[in-house]
């Protein structure tokens, strides 16, 4: 698992990511109430707006930790999204994207350099 | 703003070893929840919430002149609050604004005891103290405030203090408890019934410690509290409603003495009576969002056709009812109950009803009629 310093992760399974936030972001959200997942077949490039998550007080964006296409929505979350406290790097994934650019993972920090990163916030 | 240009209340050092998630808010270093607000939220409608809201202005105003001084820029009748009784009011400026709304009240025979928002407070005292005439005397009380909000707040507090069960909704008192010089009414805002005490800033811990030993009792942070007030439809000042809104416009109407409207002898009167008599051009109204993600604070408001007629100043899920709700100010024509609406989410258009406030009904304790 990759993480980026908007706190998005991503899972990579050949040319697909799963992306998702991470424990951190989730915590830090507080009570998710709704989400808005993106729509199969949208395109977005690195860092667009692709979701938005709700918490009771606030909307946040969630960006695209890398460009490509939206392959599946995780539809759960629009009639349970508080899977994303429940399991924010698991069961609370968002969408998988197909990776138009591989390059771009190696821009991601591994678990223990955003551990690292998380300590000097 | 950084952490050290923050102020902190009397109970910060409470707050932290609670736990709680910190935020700055109106200047202070508040506590925006604790164990997460949907179950503080649900605590309170079900038990007893502790908030900690020493932020807010709390001063006296003294003096012979006191009352027909204070009563010049605020639309209540005050010469008639008898000792023992407090009034929901609105500080206004001279186009009928609404500069602050703010509770006042009889705790003792010493002119009012009056409890103003955080984020106004300086504004506030700076405007009484420029505008209060004759012997009218402001002086700022440098102590904490609790709320004590739930239904099982009475049970709670009168097992303390057992005069506290007879007090009624908008009655208060200047009276010992736990030990020390308090001022307590039977208000809040959270919809719920419960008290606000006043006491000592030093002495703040130590009662707060004392009222979470009781099992019914769990701190609950800023995010709840407004979560509570919008179930409740109670504005929030700086948001709902502001010195470009006047009581009509504010659905706020109630604030308006009969005798003080006969009189028009308050600041902004002549707006306030033309809109009354004219209607205003737009009233704060209650939105059910039947559709899509919360509808928040700017996201504006369209008829059925899309033409867009107003804003939301307040919105959010409500915890209690599982839905969306929102406040917001829509022309007359679309403010009865019912009217079909949309609110513009993020750019899209869902569907939206105009409904009652307050959406959760409140269950303020009222005393039988003697």
């Amino acid at each position: 698992m990759h993480f980026t310093k908007d706190h998005e992760w991503v899972s990579v399974d050949g040319d697909i990511a799963t992306v998702g936030i991470s424990k951190h972001a989730a915590e830090a959200l507080g009570d998710v109430v709704f989400v808005e997942v993106p729509e199969v077949g949208k395109t977005f490039a690195k860092g667009d707006s692709f979701a938005v998550v709700e918490s009771v007080k606030a909307a946040s964006d969630v960006y695209a930790p890398v460009s490509g296409e939206v392959v599946e929505a995780n539809d759960v979350l629009s009639t349970a999204p508080e899977t994303v406290n429940a399991a924010p790097e698991a069961d609370g994934w968002f969408a998988k994207i197909k990776i138009s650019d591989a390059s771009q993972l190696d821009g991601l920090m591994d678990q223990a350099a955003y551990d690292a990163f998380l300590a000097t916030l | 703003m950084t952490d050290q240009a923050l102020k902190t209340t009397p109970l910060n050092a409470a707050h932290r070893r609670l736990g709680a998630r910190m935020v700055g808010f109106s200047g202070y270093d508040m506590p925006v929840q604790y164990e997460g607000v949907l179950a503080e939220h649900r605590w309170t409608r079900e038990h007893v919430g502790l908030f900690d809201v020493s932020h807010m202005g709390q001063c006296k105003i003294t003096g012979a002149d006191a009352t027909a001084q204070f009563q010049r820029f605020v639309p209540g009748d005050y010469e008639i609050l008898k000792a023992g009784k407090q009034k929901y009011t609105l500080l206004l400026n001279k186009d009928g604004g609404i500069i602050d709304d703010l509770m006042a009240g009889r705790p003792d025979h010493d002119g009012l005891f009056v409890v103003v928002n955080a984020g106004n407070k300086d504004e506030d005292f700076a405007f009484w103290n420029a505008n209060l005439e004759g012997d009218a005397k402001l002086t700022v009380l440098d102590r904490a405030l609790i709320a004590i909000q739930g239904p099982e707040a009475a049970e709670l507090m009168s097992a303390h203090e057992p005069v506290l069960a007879e007090m009624g909704f908008m009655e208060t008192a200047r009276l010992m408890l736990f030990g020390v010089d308090a001022y307590i009414s039977r208000s809040g805002y959270t919809g719920e019934d419960g008290y606000e005490i006043s006491v000592p800033a030093d002495q703040a811990e130590r009662i707060w410690n004392t009222l979470l030993e009781d099992a019914r009792v769990k701190p609950i942070g800023l995010g709840a509290r407004d979560s509570l007030r919008l179930e409740s439809g109670l504005p929030l000042h700086g948001h709902d409603i502001d010195a470009a809104t006047t009581p009509v416009e504010g659905a706020l109407t109630f604030a308006l003495s009969k005798s003080r409207k006969e009189r028009a002898d308050f600041n902004g009167a002549d707006i306030i009576l033309k809109q009354l008599a004219e209607g205003p051009s737009r009233v704060r109204v209650g939105l059910q969002v039947k559709e899509g993600a919360p509808a928040r604070e700017g996201a504006e408001i369209a008829d059925a056709d899309g033409n867009i007629i107003g804003k939301v100043t307040s919105g959010g899920p409500s915890p209690s009812l599982g839905k969306n709700i929102a406040m917001g100010f829509v022309p007359p024509a679309f403010a009865e109950l019912g009217t079909e609406l949309k609110v513009l989410v993020r750019g899209k258009p869902a569907a939206a009803e105009v409904i009652a406030m307050p959406f959760v009904a409140q269950r303020y304790y009222r005393k039988p009629k003697a």
